[in-house]
């Protein structure tokens, strides 16, 4: 277990060093490095002092050297637009992103769980073709369009919901969300779906594909037989056996929700990162984009490796099979 | 399988030598596609939309980015509005700049088609070389391919393209370029795994000792039998390039304003949606949908017909 763990740990290690080379080499080399760097109302006179202050009249390898030994301190340059650091504008809008995407991390749960295994116990059931049908309407729908739609249903037609920003915040155990305030929690109410609709989808599939699975199996059959009620089969025994999958697809979707928050964000005026990126790369503050690139790579190699570790003492079989090979 | 043939020829038997009977790989194919008729609407209408954005400039009432033919009196008219200038009818309304919502759609779907086909086609040609390639030639070479495909699909594709899109810019060039970069690694990995199986196998062997060159191999022999799980990677990547697309121009890093695709359309819309002018954002988001939905379920069913272990 140990040498599994200390294994993964190494290949994060080596993917995070090759994706700094990539983002470094992306950003920084194409185009004038320069005026990806300074501030382009400066002078010639400023510019080229910038030049030699930012170290980018030395060799390629020295500048991606000291690119490396700054991030590691934790400095990923200053941005244009606040004239903050960047990594620091970028935490500070970290939480009400991840607030986002646990939110449409539960409604996946909560909404898709029931709904695949209605659909995968009584699979031919108009009520679960529908299910399905719906599934792969989930799965076509542009996410930015069924936000748009969103807004103009429940907001502008109906009126229920606010349709913009995050709503008031208040903080319960040290964590300021607005999930804790009536009003934060209409304001993510309709972000969150649009950010979950994927995911419901997704966990329709899966549960319903692994009850479809499960039901003929020995031990459903066995506990049948040894006169277990019906509601004890299903949600003990048939239901931890298709968590295991559904799980670990979720822990992995996780990081996929935090990037297509950048979408629901941008739609919503939610004052997440995703939000932050757009504006960055429409402004062109590219320290603020690097730092976001190397936050989110940072996320899901650390997403991965979690999920990875949770999967292999869940299931044995992974890590056994690593040592076989 | 050969029911529909015989049931051929049991009615018309005077036709039964020129018609149906001789059956096929082709046909066989053809009839077991059109067992869903789901399947076979979506094909239709997938046709039906191809062909609409083919015709565009010859079937749109106007020509939206003829400035001549537009009014922007005519601005953001609800759909059936009248033309004060001209007495067309806006069936489904106008836009921001007074052009017709029917016409700019057409043109759009033209636009999203083009860089959503384009881009996949590309990335399939370099996808399939690469994963062709890993699989043949093996050792070191397949290691380092897969570890570069592997790593990239670790990463969500908007993600990779809002990457890509922040270091090129905007431009049709730089999305095709863009939607090829997310794109080629679903090809590389699928002909990868089939070509493993292939080359395994005794007509490659045999192949080989005719003498024929590596290339010749790979591509008449190998290459053809990989093709079926590529074409139904291609059409899924293509509603995913045609989304992904729509997606970018509406945040803003997509297309130029001067290409509007439908997902440019829906964003100029979008600033209207809050005082109730609906039509702009949900008629071109109709079409993108559509569109989406009917590449999915024509996907889906070649998925169920091509897969081996699927066959009934």
């Amino acid at each position: 277990m140990t040498a599994f763990i200390i294994r993964r740990l190494m290949q994060s290690v080596v993917v995070v060093f090759v994706m700094s080379m990539v983002v470094f080499f992306g950003v920084y080399l194409v185009g004038d490095p320069v005026y990806l760097l300074v501030n382009p109302q400066m002078d010639q006179e400023d510019i080229e002092k910038a030049i030699r202050a930012l170290g980018l009249d030395r060799p390629v390898w020295e500048q991606y050297l000291h690119f490396l030994l700054n991030a590691l301190r934790g400095d990923l340059g200053t941005s244009f637009l606040f004239g903050e650091p960047a990594l620091k504008i970028i935490l500070q809008r970290m939480p009400a992103t991840l607030e986002l995407a646990f939110a449409a991390l539960a409604m996946a749960v909560v909404l898709g769980l029931p709904l695949g295994l209605y659909a995968g116990l009584r699979p031919t059931s108009i009520a679960s073709r529908s299910i399905m049908t719906a599934s792969i309407l989930g799965f076509s729908l542009p996410t930015f369009w069924v936000g748009i739609m969103l807004i103009m249903i429940f907001a502008v037609v109906l009126g229920w919901l606010p349709s913009t920003g995050r709503g008031e915040t208040a903080t319960f155990l040290g964590v300021t969300s607005s999930l804790f305030t009536l009003d934060g929690l209409a304001h993510i109410l309709l972000p969150a779906l649009n950010l979950a609709l994927l995911k419901i989808s997704l966990v329709i599939r899966l549960t319903r594909a692994g009850v479809r699975e499960a039901i003929h199996q020995d031990y459903i059959k066995f506990a049948r037989a040894k006169g277990l009620s019906n509601r004890r089969v299903i949600g003990v025994h048939l239901l931890k056996n298709i968590l295991i999958p559904v799980v670990t697809v979720l822990g992995l979707e996780f990081g996929n929700l935090v990037a297509f928050s950048v979408v629901t964000e941008s739609i919503f005026a939610w004052p997440g990162m995703g939000k932050l990126l757009i504006q960055s790369i429409q402004n062109l503050d590219r320290p603020v984009i690097v730092a976001y690139l190397v936050i989110i790579v940072l996320f899901f190699v650390v997403i991965n490796l979690v999920v990875d570790i949770l999967y292999s003492v869940l299931d044995p079989r992974v890590r056994l099979g690593e040592q076989g090979a | 399988m050969s029911a529909t043939g015989e049931a051929g020829t049991s009615a018309q038997p005077a036709s039964a030598h020129r018609g149906a009977p001789v059956e096929t790989p082709f046909r066989r194919f053809v009839a077991e596609f059109l067992e869903s008729p789901v399947a076979a609407i979506a094909l239709a209408v997938l046709v039906v939309i191809v062909a609409l954005a083919l015709l565009a400039p010859w079937i749109a009432p106007q020509n939206p980015y003829d400035l001549a033919q537009v009014d922007v009196m005519d601005n953001r008219l609800p759909p059936g509005s009248t033309s004060m200038m001209t007495g067309m009818v806006y069936l489904l309304g106008t836009d921001g700049a007074g052009r017709d919502l029917v016409s700019a759609m057409l043109y759009g779907l033209r636009i999203s088609l083009a860089v959503g086909v384009a881009s996949g086609l590309i990335a399939m040609a370099i996808g399939a070389v690469v994963g062709l390639v890993a699989a043949y030639v093996g050792g070191r070479v397949e290691t380092l391919i897969m570890r570069v495909v592997d790593l990239q699909l670790s990463f969500p594709a908007i993600l990779i393209a809002l990457m890509l899109v922040a270091v090129l810019g905007k431009g049709v060039d730089k999305i095709i370029v863009a939607l090829i970069t997310v794109q080629w690694a679903y090809y590389a990995r699928t002909v990868r795994s089939s070509a493993l199986v292939e080359r395994r196998k005794e007509y490659v062997e045999a192949a080989r000792c005719l003498g024929l060159s590596h290339r010749r191999i790979l591509f008449r022999h190998v290459l053809p039998n990989c093709l079926p799980p590529l074409i139904v990677v291609a059409t899924v990547q293509t509603a995913h390039a045609i989304a992904l697309e729509a997606t970018l121009s509406f945040l803003g890093v997509g297309l130029p304003q001067t290409e509007p695709s439908l997902g440019l359309l829906i964003s100029n819309g979008f600033e209207y949606v809050l005082s109730g002018k609906y039509w702009i954002s949900t008629f071109p988001g109709l079409a993108l949908l559509v569109t989406i939905m009917t590449i999915n379920l024509v996907g889906d069913q070649l998925r169920d017909i091509l897969n081996p272990r699927l066959k009934r």
